[in-house]
């Protein structure tokens, strides 16, 4: 058998390469039915659009065959290999068995595994290894002879009358289409993918449990006769914990950054202006996995030891931590959209209130915040929908018991919180347990969404009432 | 407002007072208020940027330490009846090193006080000595002065972290320990250095073993495929929407999906990552490239909208300029438009990328949260990134981990604060005021 000792990376250069070797005998051919640079004037196009156009019918497809071949072979591959295997395998539970293909997959791969003596599962990694041998063999022969065959095709057919240039143009439209139809298809993949594992999740647990349910312990049994192995999804103790914390943020960020976003937008001069406002978006820029650690480092203990010393006891993880190191996380979201909102409002309303011998203060509290409340009320919505998809400080610094509690400084938890720990680790993709996170990851984009929408189409309306 | 009618009712009813003494009567009340506002205000700034000071205090003031590390003097002896019959690689290394450390503390005896004195150096130790014996196996027979890293407990001791007037009981070293420390230290063997591996290693369970160059190595695989692919993604579909797009409700659609797609929480595209990249199109767990794939996908919203703007920026007369020379449609916007809104374009993207830099939430989904020893050298290489090495070691129970996460923290700030000084730069360079 033929093999080819490249990787796909190796691959896609070569069809890269073959690519602009398109461009440049696209090119000469284009000269050569002009007769030379004397004839370019008979050339609908300039030459370089020949050698483009070559050049894309050259790339294009063969890349399109590739990607799609690397995308679905790992799959399609799979499934051979578990139809080759023994009937009695076969119908192993699907957990059991993608521990097996794990196996597979680990001895192919050439890592050391647990079950490398079986037999079977030798030969299922023998024959593993050669369908994929074969199937990178015929995956760079049909691109690379794909390409080939395009050259010659395309080269066939330049002509002084052949018009390039729209031929290209045509084709850099389409392209530049689909780039822009990515953005859609992330949402679409966002909303099938959660929405097809909380669908499999809502089999075993019915919706309302779900929602009202009071009680969050997602353990699932490994034997039946486990103790405490019945789980529990009622996902509102989880709910309570996102919004005490949302809340706490919130009630940090709302005043801080208003207050600053007025003082800098109607009292403070241009230097100071230019000088605060990046400093401010700093806040912004920190990642959040460092506010984490400075909440669970940091402020927690500190917050317990003065709970300690005023004689109430503070949980180690408390909500109060994490809400109020995301509330500083949001302040400059807060500050910045009301900044904008508030610069939107129209000079002449501002003019008029303190002609007629109002203060500053009372302008910015009677006239300015009225006139601009649609737009604060948007930019707080957009800064809630950020505090409760957050999810490194909670994760970090608030805790993993769900407690039904309205008590700050007990540990609750959040959806992104119980997402993160239901999926980080070694998972099998049917158990209940699993698919409760993305039956919570449902539940925070259908929210966080609820709020964008609202909040664009508020501030949206609020412009266009100034314009 | 209330309260200026009600005294102006007052007046009405005292009759003879005229305006002015009315609004004179409130104005100290509303000078205060006015004072009061503008106050909030100042402490609104102050408290946000207080506590940026505080937060940058913290870390440097936690990390600044673990770019030094302890390390002890050892006298090694490469004994010859230890490389006898067996190939230099499979000598007994752990007995040279242990024997070193005996000789320096003779008087030591007793299983329990040996395995405590032995445990002063770095469990690393052994393949340093390895190594330095594979590299010139013409050591055998002669004593080498090498100076090997100290376990973590030491090098918090000797930094300070661990306070040594706690009664005994309560300190993870002995009085023992700190004996035998103090005649190192009053030997001339014990010294601080810059710690190399902290810049030059993979992740460790042992505190000075452990270094961010495989997480950094992850990082830049993985906004290696980001940038590869977003930069092109994105201002392709900036430049469809701003100048081919018709105005229709098709790309009403698609601008009102961007804008919200820019407000997900990140979390969520890792579920996507997981449930398409990982499940269905089966490509490997804890790989850069299906990170990349993820952050790409993150990061495109904000890139589009930013490049828009700088489309939008390019005046109408520059288009039209082109058109009137002839050019054709695309030709306007490849050769005259997109060149002017290239700067505006690039500093979206390095601001995308820091994003994409400081992410975490969605590359735990992927798995991408693992014990890495290895550095990856590859695309499809297990892999973590820097801020999922400062989750994980933050997680870490040591004591010498919290000053680590601090100092990886100081890296991963470096970087994107340079990151963004660049974008601000190229902005002031290319910005062009119409």
């Amino acid at each position: 058998m033929l093999t080819i000792n490249m990787n796909p990376l190796h691959l896609l250069i070569i069809l890269l390469l073959l690519s602009s070797m398109g461009y440049y005998i696209g090119r000469k051919k284009a000269f050569a039915v002009a007769g030379g640079t004397k004839g370019l004037q008979q050339l609908h196009s300039r030459p370089v659009y020949y050698g483009a156009l070559t050049a894309m019918w050259c790339g294009i497809p063969a890349i399109v065959v590739y990607a799609a071949w690397l995308a679905f072979e790992p799959s399609i591959i799979t499934g051979i290999v578990l139809n080759g295997l023994p009937e009695e395998i076969r119908s192993l539970p699907d957990g059991r068995l993608n521990l097996l293909l794990n196996d597979i997959r680990n001895l192919v791969d050439g890592n050391i595994v647990s079950a490398a003596s079986d037999p079977m599962i030798q030969q299922a990694a023998a024959r593993y290894s050669q369908l994929k041998q074969i199937s990178f063999t015929s995956l760079a022969i049909a691109s690379v002879s794909l390409s080939l065959l395009a050259l010659v095709f395309i080269r066939s057919r330049i002509v002084p009358k052949l018009r390039a240039r729209n031929h290209v143009e045509r084709i850099v439209r389409y392209l530049l289409i689909a780039c822009s139809m990515i953005a859609i298809f992330t949402t679409i993949g966002i909303v099938l993918s959660v929405l097809y594992e909380s669908i499999r999740f809502f089999r075993s647990v019915p919706v309302t449990e779900f929602l009202f349910g009071l009680e969050w312990s997602p353990q699932m049994a490994i034997r039946t006769d486990q103790v405490g192995s019945s789980g529990a999804f009622g996902a509102l103790p989880v709910l309570a914990g996102t919004v005490m914390i949302a809340l706490i943020a919130m009630s940090v960020a709302a005043p801080i950054g208003l207050m600053s976003a007025i003082y800098l937008s109607e009292y403070a001069d241009r230097r100071i202006r230019a000088m605060v406002k990046p400093l401010m978006e700093i806040l912004a820029g920190i990642p959040t996995v460092v506010y984490g650690f400075f909440a669970a480092l940091t402020v927690a203990p500190f917050i317990r030891n003065t709970g300690d010393l005023l004689g109430f006891s503070v949980s180690s993880e408390s909500a109060m931590a994490a809400g109020l190191v995301m509330g500083v996380m949001i302040i400059p979201f807060v500050s910045s959209l009301s900044d904008d909102v508030i610069n939107a409002v129209p000079q002449a309303l501002r003019d008029g209130a303190l002609a007629l011998g109002a203060t500053r203060s009372e302008t910015v509290r009677q006239i300015i915040i009225p006139a601009a409340f649609p737009g604060i009320v948007g930019s707080l919505l957009l800064a809630v929908s950020r505090a409760i998809g957050e999810t490194m400080i909670v994760v970090m610094a608030a805790g993993l018991s769900a407690n039904l509690t309205a008590n700050p400084f007990q540990a609750v938890t959040t959806v992104t919180v119980q997402i993160v720990t239901l999926l980080v680790g070694d998972q099998e993709f049917d158990s209940p347990k699993t698919l409760a996170a993305f039956a919570l990851g449902l539940l925070l984009f259908l929210v966080t969404l609820a709020l964008n929408v609202v909040a664009l189409v508020v501030v949206r309306k609020y412009r266009e009432q100034y314009e | 407002m209330n309260r200026i009618s009600q005294s102006i009712d007052n007046a009405v009813r005292s009759n003879h007072s005229r305006t002015i003494d009315i609004v004179n009567r409130g104005l100290k009340r509303r000078y205060r208020a006015e004072r009061r506002f503008k106050i909030y205000g100042v402490a609104a700034i102050i408290i946000s940027l207080g506590f940026l000071a505080l937060l940058f205090v913290n870390i440097v003031g936690k990390g600044y330490t673990a770019f030094q590390q302890t390390e002890i003097k050892l006298d090694v002896f490469f004994d010859p009846a230890e490389f006898q019959d067996k190939l230099a690689s499979d000598a007994n290394y752990m007995a040279i090193v242990k024997d070193s450390m005996s000789r320096l503390f003779p008087d030591v005896s007793g299983r329990q006080d040996k395995r405590a004195l032995y445990g002063l150096v770095s469990t690393g130790t052994v393949f340093q000595v390895r190594n330095i014996l594979l590299e010139d196996r013409r050591l055998i027979g002669k004593t080498v002065p090498v100076w090997v890293p100290a376990d973590d407990d030491v090098d918090m001791l000797v930094k300070g972290h661990m306070d040594r007037r706690l009664p005994e009981d309560q300190r993870r070293l002995k009085d023992q320990h700190l004996a035998w420390i103090d005649q190192l230290d009053a030997d001339g063997r014990l010294r601080k250095a810059l710690n190399h591996s902290f810049f030059t290693k993979g992740d460790s369970r042992e505190p000075e073993l452990a270094g961010i160059w495989g997480a950094m190595m992850g990082s830049f695989f993985a906004l290696v495929v980001t940038l590869l692919l977003s930069f092109p993604i994105g201002v392709a579909a900036a430049v469809y929407l701003e100048e081919f797009a018709p105005k229709n409700r098709w790309t009403d659609i698609i601008e009102v999906n961007i804008n919200n797609l820019a407000a997900v929480p990140s979390i969520v595209f890792g579920l996507l990552g997981l449930a398409v990249f990982i499940n269905l199109f089966g490509l490997p767990r804890s790989a850069p490239l299906v990170g990349g794939l993820v952050l790409t996908l993150m990061t495109l919203p904000t890139i589009i909208i930013a490049s828009r703007a700088s489309l939008k920026s390019v005046p109408p007369s520059i288009r039209e300029a082109a058109l009137g020379v002839g050019a054709s449609k695309n030709q306007m916007v490849f050769h005259h438009v997109l060149p002017l809104a290239l700067p505006g374009m690039l500093t979206g993207t390095i601001i995308g990328m820091a994003q994409a830099l400081g992410e975490t939430a969605p590359l735990l989904m992927i798995g991408m949260v693992a014990f890495i020893v290895d550095i990856p050298g590859g695309f499809t290489d297990p892999s973590t990134v820097l801020p999922v090495q400062i989750y994980l070691w933050a997680d870490s129970p040591e004591r010498a981990f919290v000053e680590r996460t601090s100092a990886a923290i100081m890296v991963l700030l470096a970087f994107l604060i340079t990151m963004n000084a660049l974008a601000v730069v190229l902005r002031r360079r290319f910005e062009k005021r119409w």
